[in-house]
């Protein structure tokens, strides 16, 4: 029991991580720039398209996802110049309605390029065995590998914002643009910058995702929500919010889909359960983010006003 | 009456008198060019118009960019669904029940998320959207993911809702009575109250108006309008699923309101026929320029919703010149 | 009983002031806004509350509205203890404000503007269906409002379109309709021309027998013109209060304020 427990706690730090990936692009586009950015799901799946594409032409798992993270970024900078930049001093609703545009134009795009059926990354031969975590405890080594990507991704941002020179711009943030600029800084570049690298997190996440879920379009509509929700429980424009709000997500996620069938079964069908159980950790992780809320209309981490 | 004399003589008031009078005899119209698509078409349309009518009250009014509203939808028509196949099928029943479940959850909810601004509202009310879309979906006893197919409401003797041209002539009438009570509401004193908050709510708070349950009176009610709007989707097609709730659906009747015009009276139904057109006609006019391409039509249409963000604020509304009052 | 009960009342709301603030204290992190402030207006007074740039006056009156809630102290108003109390309600006990950037609604009309200041103390707004443009009543007190101040003839005129000193008026006109026993003013003359600045003092003479006013204001001119009292506040402290005479010669204030605005 004690081994089955931990395994379930590692897929909830697993998908907890997979989620930070796709909200720190999230909640850095929201707290430097002041843009409510629903297409951001969309890279998400570019990534994983992206990835099945360069996977496909390279014969290599490892090369095509890495280059697939260039491309992402590329796409990210377009987006950015194209779009994005002229909604920063706009008001929410024409950033949700511009955004929303987006993500049609990117799902009927995939649609039109690789077809309406999903596709599918099969997990690479190096990482298609287990490992032994502990004597017993024996797990997936493509989910051990999303871990390890995952942490040292977390880490590297950690540093990024808490040592850099780009990381103190990123931490004086959206209210401070004019401070920024008086610094001598190109702040249409490093804009540009921002959301770039918001898009190669997102792609990243959207690409290791692949082998585990499958690419397919809309891939990114239903998790970006998700990932919305963590930033809104962190605080927005809080790397360490989203961090700490993706594993708690990730935690209910997994109890839900894990240990709530069983729970259910003892009051309810086997197949009824087995039915409801997942909409109930999803609508469990909406009750936990309406609790933060009320309880700090800011979020966990975020500032109040 | 007086008043809508002179406003006839605008082309806002000529645009709006012809449209209506349209709408009013279309069921005649598609009968006579036996065009029985066009009214399936036209049903949409005005139920999705007083939707986002609904959606109008807050939005547009209150400046409340709520991005769960479809929620509400789905709560009027799983209402309508549930009691239909627990065998209560009489429609004087269904409704107020369907209504009433809205407005409590609208009340609910809205004394939730109205205590917070910008960004957080935004997410917080898709959210809870959300919630309703994964309970519906959990409900296997009525059809979870798939949906439900339920019997159409009973009003014995004064009207059969399977029979197109009276549920299509009940939903316009439904349609101008929410236009109706927008009109009246908009320049009523809670409804100056509303304006006047969106305009600056700190001024509001210190005339003395307590903001909140103002807002949360407008959320409330534009729930139950949104509810109305659900019951009769589901009695459109017989038909109920979490689709017609998911945020998709929210961020359409977003694109609606802002199409038409925010804030705008009749702005809902020139959005909802623009977006029904552009559904409808946009595909064949791709298709005349490149076979094949119509059936990638939201390929030119997500650009163009970036394009009305950026440069159309007004919506159609506005190309029928100024708004007075 | 009843009738010694009520002369009682009487005789504590002569003695007592308008509005009484104690031993305020707020902090924002290490910074102290306002540091042990005392405060009262009288009935029928002009209290002004000057002081340079970074003072904290304006956190000040944000604690007397209820805008912001002191860290330390207590604030009286009308015989009642409203340092708890939400901002609307102390609206309603009487206590109005003007503020400091102007903050009319400006997509209303000024009638429309003053009309909505009437409403807010005209029972509860949840009435759905009646025409506001047909409300005589509401109408007519509004208009009112704006003739007092001198607005009568630009009604109709949206508040976008006033002037800066118009739409100064307009936010009088506003405060006016809570029928207040307090007006605090928050830099009314900020921006105006001198012959508007003017005008306003006129103004606000004479509606100094309908209420009590705290009048934060940085034109040295119109403050001597008006004010019963002055209080001088230099980083979150009084440092001086008294009758305009004993202020002007006052050596603390003159170099901790008036030398300031000299140089």
């Amino acid at each position: 029991m004690m081994d089955y427990l931990l395994i379930q706690v590692l897929n909830g730090v697993q998908l907890g991580l997979l989620m930070f990936l796709l909200a720190a692009g999230l909640t850095l586009t929201f707290g430097i720039m002041d843009l409510v950015n629903l297409a951001h799901g969309s890279l998400y799946m570019m990534g994983a398209y992206f990835a099945w594409t360069l996977i496909g032409w390279t014969h290599s798992f490892a090369l095509g996802a890495l280059l697939a993270l260039p491309a992402c970024f590329l796409l990210g900078v377009v987006v950015e110049v194209v779009v994005a930049r002229r909604l920063y001093a706009r008001d929410h609703l024409d950033q949700v309605l511009a955004t929303f545009g987006l993500i049609l134009f990117f799902n009927e795009l995939v649609r039109a390029i690789w077809g309406p059926e999903g596709r599918s990354i099969s997990v690479p031969a190096f990482l298609n065995h287990t490992v032994t975590l502990l004597p017993g405890v024996i797990y997936p080594a493509y989910r051990f590998a999303l871990i390890v990507v995952g942490s040292v991704v977390a880490i590297l941002l950690a540093w990024l914002v808490a040592r850099t020179r780009l990381g103190m711009l990123i931490r004086a943030g959206a209210s401070n643009r004019r401070m920024i600029a008086a610094l001598g800084v190109n702040i249409e570049l490093l804009f540009s910058l921002v959301f770039g690298l918001g898009a190669v997190f997102a792609g990243l996440a959207g690409l290791m995702a692949a082998p585990i879920a499958s690419v397919k379009i809309g891939m990114g509509d239903d998790i970006l929500i998700v990932a919305f929700v963590i930033i809104v429980i962190g605080g927005i424009g809080s790397i360490k919010g989203a961090f700490v709000a993706a594993m708690v997500v990730g935690q209910i996620d997994i109890v839900g889909r894990a240990f709530l069938p069983d729970f259910l079964k003892t009051f309810m069908g086997a197949a009824s359960a087995s039915a409801a159980a997942p909409a109930i950790s999803q609508v469990l992780i909406y009750v936990v983010m309406a609790a933060v809320l009320v309880w700090r209309p800011t979020g966990l981490f975020g500032q109040r006003t | 009456m007086a008043e809508l004399l002179p406003a006839l003589r605008t082309p806002r008031g000529v645009v709006t008198a012809l449209l209506l009078l349209l709408l009013a005899v279309l069921p005649l119209l598609t009968q006579a060019f036996d065009q029985r698509y066009l009214l399936s078409v036209g049903t949409r349309i005005v139920i999705w118009s007083i939707a986002a009518a609904s959606l109008n009250m807050i939005l547009g009014y209150g400046g409340l960019v709520s991005f769960g509203h479809a929620a509400f939808l789905g709560i009027g028509g799983y209402a309508v669904g549930i009691l239909s196949a627990e065998g209560f099928a009489s429609g004087w029943l269904q409704w107020p029940v369907a209504i009433a479940v809205a407005v409590a959850w609208g009340t609910l909810i809205g004394a939730l998320s109205l205590r917070t601004r910008g960004v957080y509202f935004i997410m917080i009310t898709l959210a809870f959207a959300q919630l309703v879309y994964y309970l519906s979906s959990g409900l296997a006893a009525y059809g979870g993911d798939d949906g439900l197919n339920i019997s159409r409401s009973r009003f014995p003797g004064l009207i059969d809702l399977r029979d197109k041209a009276s549920f299509y002539w009940l939903c316009f009438v439904l349609l101008c009575a929410t236009l109706w009570f927008c009109s009246r509401l908009v320049h009523s004193r809670f409804g100056y109250v509303l304006r006047g908050a969106k305009s600056n709510e700190l001024r509001m708070t210190a005339l003395g108006f307590p903001v909140f349950r103002y807002r949360l009176v407008a959320f409330a009610l534009a729930g139950g309008f949104g509810a109305l709007a659900g019951i009769l989707l589901a009695n459109d097609g017989a038909y109920v699923s979490p689709a017609m709730m998911s945020w998709v659906k929210s961020g359409d009747l977003i694109v609606i309101v802002v199409l038409g015009g925010i804030g705008a009276l009749f702005g809902p139904l020139y959005g909802a026929i623009a977006f029904f057109a552009v559904e409808e006609f946009l595909p064949p006019l791709l298709n005349l320029m490149h076979r094949g391409w119509g059936e990638y039509w939201q390929i030119v249409f997500g650009p163009l919703l970036v394009i009305i963000a950026l440069y159309a604020r007004g919506g159609l509304d506005s190309l029928l010149g100024r708004r007075h009052g | 009983m009843p009738v010694a009960g009520s002369i009682r009342c009487w005789v504590a709301a002569m003695a007592e002031p308008l509005l009484q603030a104690e031993a305020l204290v707020k902090r924002f992190g290490g910074l102290v806004a306002t540091d042990n402030v005392a405060i009262d207006v009288q009935p029928g007074e002009i209290h002004a509350l000057i002081g340079p740039n970074g003072a904290g006056k304006t956190t000040l009156v944000s604690q007397l509205t209820g805008n912001l809630r002191p860290d330390s102290g207590t604030i009286r108003f009308a015989g009642r203890d409203v340092t708890r109390l939400p901002t609307h309600a102390r609206v309603r006990l009487g206590l109005a404000r003007s503020f400091q950037i102007t903050s009319v609604l400006r997509e209303f009309t000024a009638l429309d503007n003053a009309a909505l200041a009437v409403q807010a103390h005209d029972g509860h707004s949840f009435r759905f269906l009646a025409d506001i443009r047909r409300d005589q009543r509401l109408r007519d007190l509004a208009r009112r409002n704006l003739e007092t101040v001198g607005l009568g003839p630009r009604a109709g005129v949206l508040a976008s379109a006033l002037s800066h000193g118009e739409q100064r008026q307009l936010e009088i006109a506003m405060a006016l309709a809570v029928a207040p026993k307090l007006l605090l003013l928050d830099e009314p003359m900020a921006g105006m021309g001198i012959e508007e600045s003017q005008r306003l003092v006129e103004l606000l003479r004479g509606l100094k027998q309908r209420c009590g006013m705290l009048l934060i204001e940085h034109d040295m001119d119109a403050v001597f013109a008006l004010a019963d009292r002055i209080t001088v506040l230099v980083y979150g402290r009084a440092i001086a209060s008294g009758a305009p005479d004993e202020i002007r010669g006052n050596a603390e204030v003159r170099q901790a304020y008036l030398g300031e605005e000299a140089s």
